[in-house]
């Protein structure tokens, strides 16, 4: 309790700091947060027709695409990480494709899918299913001898063998590349309505910084820190809940 | 050595996939132009001084978001990693800043840097500074207590600690943060390339061929190109790391 | 009676490495065999070969019945931390209906006197009840065979002894057919009705020796019977004679201390 009154007293000093620094300078470029506060009040409360537009449109692109990628990610992850020759074949393919920025196949998917939805989907899946893919990968290789061996000899049946024994086994890998990709599904959903739609937060923010509109852009990237922050928490409740089996209590731990 | 050929089979695999839908009527031919066009086209770009003056622009400006990354994100990793008090003040803060997406200050990064590599490396740095940051809290937090006790019996002082114990053996840790940092800068540079609107580097490139002349074929090669960066990046500081860490 | 496993002739090579040259044995129905070596001698493959998990380079094994189990010496990775142990004990049992299931695993943490910790995680557990929800698991199971790996030399020795006595008594009360793979010589006499002692690699049949102790054994009484002694000391001298290159001043030390025992116990 000591500790959270601690790190938010630190938080609010740098608002109160921001807002009084922001009221002397009176910089159009870095509003106090008075100002940003107001413009978001005015935009999504006033207009809550922003909201339902821009917003949650927004944000399920962003879970679908995400969805998806974990789906892919962690059965082809599980199926890969079990055999060594397949990995053998695809590893390099894996790497290649993993270090290709994804923005720069936006223009490949615009003429595949023609705009829209479904050109956001596949941009936002293609540049978070890696990480996903790769950790499922490094669990399912980490199931021991012993696990493997103590399921053959008693000849469980395959889904239970699947679901039963790797799928957990990898689960602590799993959660750690479905965090890493939730906060990438975050930049993809912007970049991916920076180029070609006009509802959605990134095209909101581009069109409040081609009026000038600097309070209402510090409004949408605050937005997006807040999303990002609910998201990674919510994932993280859900994390705890799901490896509470695991021996070692992981209190605090980021990365 | 067949690991590496069965490899370079599945590359070849993919590529031949790639080939036939490209070459099928089952995409729009436009969109999906075959490897063997692209890598015709690459062949071409490649001796061709513009492009690899884009191509130097972005790996310079790359390694100047590393090295400028590592330098703010390990020793604020030490101080938050060794000093609890510090680290739990600024937690709130850290944790709401970092899922900001560093496309999401690319607006407000171009009003107040402008359009020159400025933008393009703050932004990169602002990617990577995370990964390198959490992996150095990470490794601290690793820290085995015994060896510390052992130094400090030896009459180690505080600094001495961090310098001779805590980082050398934070220090794969810290590598593979500034792997996992690098192949995010990466993107994040070539992103902001397409979509700021510099005036020079590979995104510029890709975004160039594809709204001037809608040239797929250089769309793809700039693409291949960045992968290959990727990879490379990724290559060697793994090996960095498995040469430096050998203990 | 009638046999339960029939091993004949088994032989198993990695590459030119001969690890198995030539094995033929039985175990009766109802019966407990320890099967002991020295060290690296073999066993662990010959216990993967019965077991199903290699396919051996030569030879047959045979058992009579559908299906075996096997007890692990490493409890901590053969128990799965995300089932608790009911979770356990039922993951063999996947193919049978709900109540069965739990019926079953019930009884089995009964036999094993952890009733009372069905709802726990393995890990919450120390050493030797882990290796005792090992043990219900496979005894849930109802194998025609329970195959021991080492059951029980990740224990401490006072736990080693109960787990022993556990043992004895579970197979008792089930007619339970049990080969224990060990290293252990007073382990393999304690527990066996019989032995099969192994040379060291490639590991070849040295004997085949029938335990002369009563079917009720008593971790005093038992361990200080002259049979008991008689029988440890020529279990030793076999594995001894078994080693390719025979020290003989070892031997003789050996042969001396085990001497020496007898008289003072």
């Amino acid at each position: 309790m000591n500790r959270f009154v601690q790190r938010w007293t630190v938080f609010a000093v740098l608002i109160v700091v921001w807002q009084v620094l922001g009221w002397l300078a009176d910089d159009p470029f870095f509003p106090p947060p008075s100002q940003i506060v107001t413009a978001a009040y005015e935009w999504w409360v006033l207009e809550p027709q922003n909201v339902t537009e821009h917003i949650l449109p927004s944000v399920g692109r962003l879970l679908s695409g995400w969805a998806i990628a974990c789906v892919i990610g962690v059965s082809l992850g599980l199926l890969l990480g079990r055999s060594d020759r397949a990995m053998e074949y695809a590893g390099p393919l894996l790497v290649f494709l993993r270090s290709i920025p994804p923005p720069a196949l936006v223009p490949v998917f615009l003429l595949l899918f023609k705009g829209g939805t479904s050109m956001q989907l596949a941009t936002i899946v293609f540049g978070v299913v890696w990480p996903v893919l790769l950790n499922s990968v490094d669990g399912a290789r980490s199931v021991d001898v012993t696990k493997v061996d103590t399921s053959a000899v008693f000849g469980i049946p395959r889904w239970q063998w699947v679901l039963g024994v790797v799928l957990p086994a990898a689960s602590p890998k799993i959660f750690a590349g479905l965090r890493v990709s939730l906060s990438l599904s975050l930049v993809l959903m912007v970049i991916s309505e920076l180029v070609a739609t006009d509802n959605g937060i990134g095209s909101q923010l581009m069109q409040a910084q081609r009026e000038f509109d600097y309070t209402r852009m510090w409004a949408g990237i605050v937005l997006l820190g807040v999303l990002g922050y609910g998201l990674n928490t919510a994932l993280l409740a859900v994390e705890r809940r799901a490896l509470a089996w695991q021996p070692r209590s992981r209190d605090e731990q980021h990365a | 050595m067949r690991a590496f050929t069965r490899g370079l089979l599945g590359i070849a695999g993919f590529l031949a996939l790639w080939e036939l839908l490209g070459r099928s009527t089952l995409v729009p031919a436009e969109a999906l132009v075959p490897p063997s066009v692209v890598f015709g086209e690459l062949a071409a770009q490649l001796v061709d001084p513009v492009f690899l003056r884009h191509v130097v622009a972005t790996v310079l400006a790359l390694l100047i978001a590393i090295v400028v990354a590592i330098a703010v994100a390990v020793p604020s990793g030490l101080v938050l990693g060794s000093v609890p008090a510090v680290r739990h003040a600024t937690r709130a803060v850290v944790e709401f800043l970092r899922p900001i997406p560093s496309v999401a200050l690319i607006p407000l990064a171009l009003v107040i840097l402008g359009f020159g590599p400025e933008t393009k490396i703050t932004l990169a740095v602002y990617a990577a500074v995370w990964p390198i940051l959490f992996n150095t809290i990470y490794a601290l937090d690793e820290l085995d207590p015994l060896q510390v006790e052992t130094a400090r019996v030896f009459g180690t002082g505080r600094v001495g600690v961090l310098f001779r114990v805590a980082l050398p053996s934070a220090l794969p840790f810290v590598l593979t943060g500034i792997r996992l940092a690098a192949t995010t800068a990466l993107i994040v540079m070539v992103s902001v390339e397409l979509m700021a609107g510099a005036d020079i580097g590979l995104g510029y490139f890709i975004m160039e061929a594809r709204s001037g002349a809608g040239r797929m074929d250089q769309v793809l090669a700039g693409t291949v190109v960045a992968g290959v960066i990727g990879v490379l990046l990724n290559n060697g500081l793994e090996r960095v790391r498995r040469r430096w860490v050998a203990w | 009676m009638s046999n339960m496993l029939e091993v004949a002739d088994l032989g198993h090579t990695y590459g030119d490495y001969e690890a198995i040259g030539g094995l033929s044995f039985t175990v009766r129905a109802g019966e407990l065999v320890c099967v002991v070596g020295p060290s690296g001698c073999g066993k662990s493959t010959l216990l993967r070969t019965i077991s199903g998990l290699i396919e051996p380079s030569r030879g047959d094994v045979s058992l009579k019945g559908s299906h075996l189990a096997v007890v692990f010496q490493d409890y901590q990775r053969s128990l799965f931390p995300w089932l608790t142990v009911q979770g356990n004990v039922e993951f063999p049992l996947r193919g049978l209906p709900r109540a069965e299931r739990k019926a079953r695993a019930a009884e089995a943490l009964e036999w094993v006197g952890l009733g009372k910790a069905a709802k726990k995680r393995p890990w919450q557990l120390s050493g030797g009840m882990q290796q005792r929800v090992a043990i219900a698991r496979a005894l849930a199971y109802r194998p025609a065979l329970l195959l021991m790996d080492e059951p029980f030399a990740s224990v401490d020795a006072q736990t080693r002894f109960e787990l022993e006595d556990l043992l004895l008594r579970v197979r008792r009360e089930h007619d339970t057919t049990v080969l224990v793979v060990t290293h252990d010589i007073d382990e393999s006499v304690y527990l066996g009705d019989r032995i099969l002692v192994l040379s060291g690699s490639p590991a070849r049949l040295v004997a085949d020796l029938e335990v002369p102790l009563p079917a009720e054994r008593d971790q005093v009484t038992t361990r200080t019977d002259e049979a008991f002694v008689a029988l440890r000391s020529r279990v030793a001298r076999l594995l001894n004679v078994g080693k390719p290159s025979l020290d003989v001043e070892k031997w003789a030390e050996a042969e001396r201390e085990s001497l020496s025992e007898t008289v003072s116990s």
